[in-house]
């Protein structure tokens, strides 16, 4: 295969894997069949982004890969070699600082166990930059890809409401 | 849920991933956007020696309207081409079936093209195809070979495609004068899988009705408009041999052919009319 380009990845064998997570180049070696969320989780440390079904229904993993909201455990980690991805842990402007969409969840209280949390923010935080000007309808159709047990996802949908008015009044300031 | 251990090739040319697929025989299959190809593997419903992925190439990355068709190639995502610029005038339908596509988070990495190839029941883009007299463009190193929809869906999950084939691109005709579409789904929720999905297109031959997520592939049937529309829906919605499941009874199923089915059919009638005053002025 290598006349005609790039060498197959053999099965059960690791190769290297690099790519940009929140803004820094990591790499670290994975079999073609391991999922990215456990890239992230277990050779990466990056434990915040959370597993659920694994297979794409409940959100709990959702990343953002080359900015857009998607499924870390419906993407290979050989899939996302040279994207560059973002997890919750990109979101807090500083380690004793949250974001503004992290604020509003927590004056809100859009979060009780936390499970489905770090999901739901990667889709809102694309959310609201991408449409800075959403409503209701944009936040629950969002959502629609997320399972929390806890919340009834009032609070969620308040708290995302309550951070897009915050962001566009900064923007304005 | 781990997939089992598989070999990975990221094809940097079309040519590059039919050699792929032409040696690796019914063990290697074409990875793209995976958003539904990864739950198989994640489950073992799959089990491929090698996954093809043709993300990389960018031959297959292109949209093209050349004015009567739209093609749209084997590496296009599902929100690019949601997001493309003027669909809903180029081709009204696609524009209305896309946001219920999976969810946000999955159209952002899903192909077109993907979901054809899947072939689900219950999934809109072969609906939407289907209902437009779409073609799918197979390629493989032996030949290239263009299907109608209808003969590259043959069951549920199982289409025409050979083992060596790949789809290149699927196309759909461009929006013509004088033609009326419409688009509903039936869910529990937004983005569930549908219960039953509608999509109609109106032009001077009359109105075409497609239903998804009721029989083992989308079907489609002209109908008449006037009063002799609620016996001929009456005889499709039996003719679909809609079955019981978790979601719902097959009479619920026949039901909503019945009622949403004859509304949809309506509201492309309307929408061809509202679209020809349109063009007139």
């Amino acid at each position: 295969m290598s006349r005609h380009g790039p060498a197959v990845l053999d099965a059960g064998q690791r190769h290297p894997v690099r790519f940009t997570l929140n803004g820094r180049t990591v790499s670290g070696e994975a079999e073609p069949r391991m999922l990215l969320h456990d890239f992230l989780r277990h050779v990466l440390g990056a434990t915040g982004t959370h597993v659920g079904c694994e297979h794409g229904i409940c959100g709990a993993c959702t990343v953002q890969i080359d900015g857009a909201p998607a499924r870390a455990c419906l993407t290979l980690a050989v899939q996302a070699d040279g994207a560059e991805i973002r997890t919750v842990e990109g979101l807090a402007p500083a380690a004793d600082r949250l974001s503004v969409l992290q604020e509003a969840f927590r004056t809100h209280h859009g979060l009780q166990c936390g499970f489905c949390t770090p999901g739901i923010l990667m889709t809102l935080d694309a959310l609201l930059r991408e449409r800075p000007d959403c409503g209701e309808a944009e936040v629950r159709e969002a959502l629609s890809g997320h399972l929390c047990r806890c919340t009834g996802y009032a609070p969620i949908v308040k708290a995302a409401l309550a951070a897009a008015e915050a962001l566009r009044e900064t923007d304005h300031a | 849920m781990k997939p089992a251990r598989f070999a990975y090739l990221r094809a940097a040319t079309t040519e590059h991933a039919l050699e792929a697929l032409h040696q690796g025989g019914g063990e290697a299959r074409v990875i793209a956007g995976g958003q539904s190809l990864v739950p198989m593997l994640t489950m073992r419903l799959a089990r491929p020696a090698l996954l093809v992925d043709i993300m990389h190439v960018a031959a297959l990355s292109r949209t093209d309207d050349d004015g009567a068709r739209i093609t749209i190639g084997a590496a296009v995502r599902q929100r690019a081409l949601e997001t493309r610029d003027g669909l809903a005038q180029r081709q009204p339908l696609l524009a209305m079936a896309l946001p219920w596509v999976g969810h946000m988070q999955t159209r952002s990495r899903g192909t077109v093209c993907g979901s054809i190839a899947h072939a689900d029941p219950s999934a809109e883009l072969p609906l939407v195809l289907v209902a437009l007299g779409g073609q799918v463009h197979l390629l493989s190193r032996r030949r290239a070979r263009r299907l109608a929809a209808e003969e590259f869906l043959t069951g549920m999950m199982v289409t025409a495609r050979a083992e060596d084939e790949l789809i290149e691109a699927v196309s759909v005709p461009a929006i013509r004068p004088g033609t009326g579409y419409a688009f509903r789904e039936i869910s529990r929720r937004h983005g569930d899988f549908a219960i039953a999905a509608f999509a109609a297109v109106a032009d001077e031959r009359g109105v075409r009705l497609a239903v998804g997520g009721v029989a083992a592939i989308p079907m489609a049937r002209v109908l008449p408009t006037d009063q002799a529309l609620g016996d001929a829906l009456d005889a499709f919605a039996w003719d679909l041999d809609a079955r019981d499941d978790l979601h719902a009874s097959a009479r619920y199923r026949r039901e909503l052919v019945r009622r949403i089915g004859g509304d949809v059919a309506l509201e492309a009638l309307r929408d061809q009319q509202a679209r020809a005053v349109k063009e007139a002025v």
